[in-house]
């Protein structure tokens, strides 16, 4: 059993009058790809917003690497008050987020939309070339399209801007929502590899997706969502190869992404 | 908003290169628009001469309108915070001039031009510092408790003008205050057979100073990339690590102060200071960032410039009509473009 970098224990998360998770429980080990899986309004988006306290947990608590970021509960010692982080510390922790809609700059150019990932660097050429290299490596059109603005480049382009743009610096966990989201299949593929290649580095990384190919792709755990809650929790391989047990989790939305 | 790109918009990605995609094309038209009303007034007025000194009275009156109004559409873009209190820094910042002028006293009377000078320039000086530091205290106490209620902001802004203006009544009296122009800078200069003032031709430079100032802090500085981001994105700003609550603060100063600044030059085209002056230039203020896109610096900086050129045209044409020049204006770019000149996008 590898070492937790991300614990959830028993969140719950109110919108307004709205009650959307039910204390959502599960662990996301370091240096693998844990899957959150589920039809949509299960609450994925939700629990990634949590994570990133942009909502804040009214229940429960949200660890990570030992220390807590969110949620009212103390582990014991720190009182409730100080225990939820406000998002731009919890960023500062080394988590970064790529929600689903990119949240890209469109009036920036890809290059300073980069430069404003990258807390250290105050000018571009601040910017880590060889990391940069590397990532140019694995999204070829962030280097086209460097000075154009951002706004400008298709669906597939921004996503690999928005990911890009999460690790221009080290970070120690990623939370990426639905990234294959709206791409055409051929841009799917792409992705797929670049996100492979990312996992050859053993970053951690929270991956939401709809599109089981991606997920099966990918994912070394897997939690799967239901009405706020986590229903299963798991290895990816072992979904995969389970028809039955992916038909009763995930039900028709399966079969409408495949 | 998701992205439902079509499969021929996502192919790009794949596409060799050469096929770059088009650059920022800088929207020309807005400008386009203001040459065209320039050049329009021209037959109307009848003189050139005429027409010179009203288009540069305008294009000084446009770069102070500007200078005023800049800091409120940041205010408005970034945080969403709709602060009607804005006119009060304004009214601060001439009042602040009538003390320094009368304080330098033989510095503005004197007839040299370097000693009118420093003594605009420590007029501007003190009542951007006064604006500023008075702009934090704003913020503090009676923006940041109403901070996502518009309603409340609106009620609350008002108030604090209404509070601050009564203030500066205790503080330099209700009466009105006179503000000559420093010696030298009094009268206009012949260019040809136009006359123009030299006080305007001195904001008119002043402005341009303000105006590079911050488009090189905006474009070219990481904390102006931070508040061209957060006015887009602000959620996706404090996800990438910044406090943006931080951000706000000095923005909002900056606009406080910037705010001073245009008031201690209103003031001095004015020649007289009221309390009422701030109200006076609000109403300005709000159409000119209307007109320019709500938390757009360059669709401001042209709103200005076209409220500035179209009130003094139509002022000298026809007079009664001057007050609703501006609302016609704007109404007219609106029915255009109705989120501006230059929306700002992603809101």
């Amino acid at each position: 059993m590898s070492e937790t970098l991300l614990a959830l224990k028993g969140v719950h998360t109110h919108i307004g009058a709205y009650h959307i998770l039910h204390g959502v429980d599960f662990d996301v080990p370091v240096g693998e790809v844990t899957m959150l899986l589920g039809r949509n309004g299960a609450g994925k988006t939700t629990t990634l917003r949590t994570i990133m306290g942009l909502w804040e947990a009214s229940q429960g608590s949200v660890v990570f690497d030992g220390r807590q970021i969110g949620g009212p509960e103390g582990k014991g010692d720190g009182d409730a008050a100080a225990s939820q982080l406000r998002t731009p510390e919890i960023a500062a922790q080394g988590i970064a987020y790529v929600p689903e809609n990119m949240g890209i700059f469109s009036d920036l150019s890809v290059a300073e939309n980069m430069l404003l990932a990258a807390r250290k660097a105050r000018t571009l050429a601040q910017l880590d070339g060889a990391r940069l290299e590397w990532l140019f490596g694995l999204f070829p059109a962030l280097k086209k399209f460097w000075l154009h603005p951002a706004g400008k480049l298709s669906g597939g382009q921004k996503q690999m801007l928005a990911i890009a743009r999460a690790i221009v610096e080290p970070r120690r966990l990623l939370l990426i929502d639905e990234p294959s989201k709206g791409l055409a299949p051929a841009i799917v593929q792409n992705l797929i590899a670049a996100l492979r290649e990312l996992k050859r580095t053993a970053t951690t990384v929270l991956l939401v997706e709809q599109n089981f190919q991606v997920a099966k792709a990918l994912g070394d755990r897997v939690a799967v969502m239901d009405d706020g809650r986590v229903v299963h929790r798991g290895q990816m391989a072992e979904l995969a190869g389970d028809e039955a047990l992916q038909h009763r989790l995930l039900g028709l939305s399966l079969g409408a992404h495949q | 908003m998701s992205e439902t790109a079509s499969p021929g918009a996502v192919a790009t990605a794949a596409a060799p290169a050469g096929e770059a995609l088009a650059k920022t094309r800088f929207d020309l038209r807005p400008l386009a628009l203001m040459a065209a009303i320039a050049l329009a007034a021209w037959p109307v007025v009848g003189s050139s001469s005429t027409w010179l000194t009203l288009t540069v009275a305008g294009l000084a009156m446009g770069m102070i309108i500007f200078i005023a109004a800049s800091g409120l559409t940041l205010v408005f873009g970034l945080m969403d915070v709709l602060n009607f209190g804005h006119s009060l820094f304004i009214a601060l910042g001439a009042y602040i001039a009538t003390s320094v002028f009368t304080s330098l006293g033989n510095w503005a009377t004197a007839t040299s031009l370097a000693q009118n000078l420093a003594a605009i320039a420590v007029a501007m000086i003190a009542a951007m510092l006064l604006a500023g530091s008075i702009g934090l205290v704003f913020e503090r106490v009676i923006v940041r408790p109403v901070y996502g209620q518009h309603l409340k902001q609106i009620l609350v802004t008002i108030g604090g003008a209404i509070v601050g203006e009564e203030l500066i009544k205790v503080v330099w009296g209700p009466a009105q205050i006179p503000l000559p122009p420093p010696e030298a800078l009094r009268g206009s200069i012949l260019i040809g057979a136009a006359s123009v003032e030299k006080l305007r031709l001195v904001s008119v430079a002043i402005g341009v100073v303000v105006l590079v100032a911050l488009l090189y802090t905006l474009n070219r500085t990481k904390i102006g990339l931070l508040i061209r981001a957060g006015v887009q994105d602000r959620e996706m700003v404090e996800s990438l690590g910044y406090r943006i609550r931080r951000l706000f603060v000095g923005v909002f100063a900056a606009g406080s102060a910037l705010a001073g600044l245009g008031g201690c030059l209103w003031g001095m085209n004015q020649q007289i200071v009221v309390p009422q002056i701030g109200g006076q230039v609000n109403v300005l203020l709000f159409i000119v960032i209307i007109i320019g896109g709500l938390g757009s610096t360059l669709g401001c900086l042209f709103g200005a410039l076209l409220v500035g050129l179209i009130s003094n045209y139509v002022g000298f044409l026809a007079p009664k009509l001057a007050m609703f020049s501006s609302i016609g204006l704007m109404v007219a770019v609106l029915l255009w473009r109705p989120q501006g000149l230059y929306p700002v996008t992603n809101r």
